[in-house]
C-alpha cells in the first residue's frame, strides 16, 4: 500500500536530515520521496504526522524473545509485537537460546519465525563458539551466510584466552563483528550487585569493576593482536569505557554500547533489595553512571540498547541473589534515550542516531535510515506527550522493569515495517 | 519495596527486619522491655500470657540450633503456640518457592513468623508479601542482617557497661560474611557508641566496610588497643577453600583471641561471641572461659530480648499493660 507521512519532523541522522517534509513509501515499501511526491505518486493512506517527529524505526542491539526454550517467559510473538509498539523495528538477539544458535538452520528459523508475524525484523548473533561452552569455535562463516549479523559467546566468557584468540582471528578471515561481554568469570564469582557501598550495606555478594576491566584489558590485547572489528556490549563502568576510549584513539576497530537503564540507575536505586533492580552487569556506582553518560555523549558509547529480558512475575518473587537478572526494556528504550535529551545530555539527532544509525552500522544491515531507496523501516512519535508507566499494562510479556511509576515525555504513534502500518497507537 | 516495612503508619514497630532505619528510641524500648523479662526467667512459673492463643511459627530456611531454641523459648514463656519447621530438608527441596511455603503457613492463621534464610533479603521479601495482620522477626537473613542478635549484644554490653557514649569496641574475624557484624556496627552507631573496629584481612572484610561507620584494622594488636568490648566471630571452616585465608593455623596465630592479644584491651574488657564459638580457631579455651568472657550471658539475655521484640510488635505498648496489671 503507497503512503504518504504529511507535515511531520523528519529526522534522519545517517543522512543529516532534519526538516518539516513529507514522506513517501510505494507500494513495495521503499522510501520513494521527501519533501515532493515521486511522479504519478498516489498515496492509498496519508498519516497526519503534525507535531510528530518521523524517523528511522529503531535498533536494538540486544533483545532476548526467550524462544526457542523459554516459550513460558516470552515468544517471538509477543516480543516484536512489544518491540513495534515502542518504534521498534530491528532486534538483535544473542545466542544464548536452548537449543544454542549456533547451527545456520537455528538462525534461519529464528529469522523466519519473526519474518512469519511481519512484526520486527530478528537478526541473530550467532554463537563464537560450539554451544557456547568455549572450546570449539563455531560454524561462523555459515552462521555468517545464513542471516548472523556477528558472532558472540553472550554471557559465557571465554575464559581459555586461546580460544578466544583464535576465534578473533577466525572471525577477522571473514570480516565477521564479534559482540563481547565483558566479565572475567573469576572475579565475576557468585555476585549479583556492585561490590561497593550497596552491596556491603545489604549482604549482597558484589562483582568488582575489575571484573569488566580485566576483560576489556585481555580483549584489547587480543583485538590489537588479531584485527578484528569488535563490539562491546553492556559496558557498567567509568574505567572500561576509558579503556575503549582510548583504544579508539589508537585506531583500534572497537564500538561499545551501554543499556538505556545503566544510564539512569546506579546501585542505590536497589534500595531494600528491589530485585527488578538485577542486573548483570550489575547497576554501579554513581560515578560510573555518570561515565557511561559522558562517553554516550562523546561518542566513546555510540549505542544505547535494552538488553531486554522479559520474565515471568515469579522470576522476580525471590531474595535478590536467586532473582532472575534482567530488565524488560524493549518499552522504555526511545523514552529513556528521549530523557537524555531531557537532561541535555545530549541532543535529540545523537539520541535518533544512537538508536537508529549507529547500531545500523554495527551489524551492517541497510535499516536505521531514511535515504530515498531504503526499505520504510519508519517511527513516528510525539515528542511532547506524556505518560506514566505502569508495568501491568506492558505489552511485553515481561512486566518485570523497574521503572514503574516514572513519568517520561515521548510516545510512540506509528511504526512501520518494509512499509507497512504494523502499529498504530490508539487513542 | 523501598519503603521502611518495620512501621505502620503510626510509627510504630510492625515487623523486626534489620537495625538499619530504627531509632534510638526504638532500641532502647527493646533493650528496657528486655530487662523487665530477665527475672521472667528467674521464676519458677516462667510463664507470662501475653501472647496466649497466638501462634509463631519458627520457619528456619537454614539450619540453626540456638537461635531457634531461644525463639522457641522465648515464645513459649510468652504463653504463645509454637510450631517448628525446617523447610530447607521438606517443601523447598521439592521446588516450593519461599513466597508457596509462606502463603501455606498463613493459610493455618500464624501470627508471627520468625524467619531465618540464607540469602540476604529474603526477610524483606516475606514482609512485602504478608498480609498486614501477620508479623515477621528476621532471625537472620543471608550477610545481610540479624537484628536481634545485635539486640542481644547491646543488652549484654549495657548491662556491664552502662553507658554506649564512651566506648570502644572491636568486631574481630569474618566481618565479610557476617549479618552478626552488619547489625551489631548498624545498633552501636545508633546507640552512638563513638568508635567501632573491625579486624580482620582484607580477604574477610567487604569492600568500602568505613562507609558503614567503622574503623578497619588488620592487625589485632592495634585493633584490641584500649578497648571496653571484644565481639569475636565465627570463622566458617570451609572459608579456606575460597581463597580467603591460608589456614587455620595461620589465622589462629594472627587473629585467634588469647589473653596475650587480650592483655592490650582496657582491665576491664569483656568478650562476646554470638556462638557457636571454634575453641583453637578464633578463640582460645583460656578466653572463652576467662573472666572476661560474657559468652553465656548473652544467651541468657537472648531469651529476653527476643521475648520483648515478640511482645513489642504483636501487643504494642508491653510496659504499660504490664505495669497496669500489676
Amino acid at each position: 500500500m503507497s503512503l504518504r507521512i504529511t507535515n511531520g519532523r523528519i529526522i534522519d541522522p545517517a543522512n543529516d536530515l532534519d526538516q518539516k517534509a513529507d514522506l513517501f513509501i510505494d507500494d513495495e515499501g521503499f522510501i520513494v520521496g521527501i519533501g515532493k511526491a515521486p511522479k504519478n505518486f498516489a498515496a492509498e493512506l496519508t498519516i497526519d504526522a503534525s507535531d510528530l517527529i518521523v524517523c528511522p524505526g529503531l535498533v536494538d542491539l540486544q533483545a532476548r524473545v526467550r524462544e526457542p526454550g523459554l516459550e513460558y517467559k516470552a515468544t517471538i510473538e509477543s516480543e516484536t509485537l512489544a518491540a513495534v509498539s515502542a518504534g521498534i523495528t530491528t532486534l538483535v538477539t544473542p545466542p544464548d537460546t536452548t537449543p544454542v544458535i549456533d547451527t545456520p538452520a537455528m538462525a534461519q528459523m529464528i529469522q523466519q519465525r519473526a519474518w512469519r508475524f511481519g512484526l520486527a525484523f530478528i537478526h541473530p548473533l550467532g554463537a563464537m563458539t560450539r554451544d557456547l561452552e568455549g572450546k570449539q569455535l563455531s560454524d561462523m562463516e555459515s552462521l555468517d551466510e545464513a542471516g548472523c549479523v556477528g558472532v558472540t559467546n553472550a554471557l559465557n566468557p571465554i575464559k581459555d584466552t586461546l580460544v578466544l584468540r583464535r576465534a578473533m582471528e577466525y572471525a577477522a578471515s571473514f570480516d565477521i563483528t564479534v559482540f563481547l561481554r565483558a566479565q572475567d568469570p573469576w572475579l565475576n564469582g557468585g555476585g549479583c550487585v556492585h561490590e561497593g557501598e550497596v552491596g556491603t550495606r545489604l549482604g549482597l555478594p558484589g562483582i568488582p569493576e575489575a571484573a569488566e576491566t580485566v576483560a576489556v584489558a585481555r580483549d584489547l590485547a587480543l583485538i590489537e593482536q588479531t584485527g578484528v572489528r569488535a563490539h562491546f556490549c553492556q559496558l557498567s563502568t567509568a574505567r572500561a569505557v576509558a579503556m575503549i576510549a582510548e583504544a579508539q584513539e589508537r585506531g583500534l576497530p572497537v564500538t561499545a554500547d551501554v543499556t538505556a537503564h545503566h544510564l539512569h540507575l546506579s546501585e542505590h536505586d536497589i534500595g531494600y533489595f528491589n530485585s527488578q533492580c538485577h542486573v548483570i552487569p550489575p547497576l554501579r556506582s554513581e560515578r560510573d553512571r555518570d561515565g557511561l553518560r559522558k562517553a554516550l555523549k562523546d561518542g566513546v558509547i555510540s549505542v544505547v540498547c535494552s538488553d531486554h529480558q522479559p520474565h515471568e512475575s515469579d522470576a522476580k518473587l525471590a531474595p535478590f541473589i536467586e532473582s532472575e537478572p534482567g530488565v524488560s526494556g524493549l518499552e522504555t528504550l526511545l523514552p529513556l534515550t528521549l530523557r537524555l535529551v531531557d537532561d541535555g545530555l545530549i541532543d535529540l539527532t545523537q539520541a535518533i542516531a544512537a538508536l537508529t544509525s549507529e547500531p545500523a552500522d554495527i551489524i551492517g544491515v541497510d535499516t536505521g535510515n531514511l535515504a530515498i531507496g531504503s526499505t520504510a523501516d519508519i517511527c513516528i512519535f510525539d515528542p511532547e506527550a506524556r505518560w506514566k508507566l505502569d508495568t501491568s499494562n506492558m505489552i511485553s510479556r515481561g512486566h518485570n522493569s523497574p521503572f514503574g511509576g516514572w513519568e517520561f515525555k515521548g510516545k510512540v504513534t506509528h511504526t512501520l515495517v518494509g512499509g507497512v502500518l504494523v502499529y498504530e497507537a490508539e487513542d | 519495596m523501598t519503603e521502611d516495612l518495620q512501621f505502620d503508619k503510626d510509627g510504630r514497630l510492625h515487623h523486626f527486619l534489620s537495625i538499619e532505619g530504627l531509632k534510638r528510641e526504638n532500641i532502647i524500648e527493646i533493650l528496657d522491655t528486655a530487662e523487665s523479662f530477665i527475672s521472667v526467667g528467674e521464676r519458677e512459673i516462667k510463664k507470662v500470657p501475653l501472647l496466649r492463643g497466638k501462634t509463631v511459627v519458627n520457619l528456619f530456611f537454614e539450619s540453626s540450633t540456638r537461635t531457634r531454641t531461644t525463639f522457641e523459648i522465648a515464645a513459649k514463656r510468652l504463653s504463645a503456640d509454637v510450631i517448628n519447621l525446617n523447610p530447607s530438608v521438606s517443601s523447598t527441596k521439592k521446588g516450593e518457592t519461599v513466597l508457596d511455603t509462606i502463603d501455606n503457613l498463613e493459610a493455618m492463621h500464624t501470627d508471627l513468623f520468625v524467619v531465618r534464610h540464607s540469602n540476604s533479603g529474603a526477610a524483606h521479601l516475606i514482609a512485602n508479601h504478608l498480609p498486614p495482620h501477620v508479623r515477621l522477626i528476621n532471625a537472620g537473613d543471608g550477610r545481610h542482617s540479624h537484628p536481634t542478635q545485635a539486640m542481644l549484644d547491646a543488652f549484654t554490653i549495657r548491662s556491664y557497661k552502662k553507658d554506649f557514649t564512651g566506648l570502644k569496641v572491636a568486631i574481630v574475624g569474618d566481618i565479610l560474611h557476617s549479618r552478626v557484624a552488619r547489625s551489631l556496627i548498624h545498633a552501636l552507631n545508633i546507640l552512638g557508641v563513638p568508635e567501632v573496629r573491625v579486624v580482620a584481612p582484607m580477604t574477610l572484610l567487604p569492600t568500602a566496610v568505613e562507609l558503614l561507620g567503622v574503623h578497619p584494622y588488620h592487625n589485632m594488636y592495634e585493633g584490641l588497643e584500649d578497648v571496653d568490648v571484644v565481639v569475636m566471630l565465627r570463622l566458617q571452616r570451609e572459608r579456606m577453600e575460597g581463597a580467603l585465608i591460608p589456614s587455620e593455623q595461620e589465622y589462629f596465630r594472627v587473629y585467634g583471641l588469647t589473653e596475650e592479644k587480650l592483655s592490650v584491651a582496657k582491665d576491664d574488657v569483656i568478650v562476646m561471641h554470638p556462638g557457636p564459638m571454634n575453641r583453637g580457631l578464633e578463640i582460645d579455651s583460656a578466653v572463652a572461659d576467662g573472666p572476661h568472657a560474657v559468652i553465656l550471658p548473652q544467651v541468657t539475655n537472648g531469651i529476653a530480648v527476643r521475648m520483648a521484640i515478640m511482645a513489642l510488635i504483636m501487643g504494642g505498648n508491653v510496659q504499660r499493660e504490664r505495669k497496669g496489671k500489676e
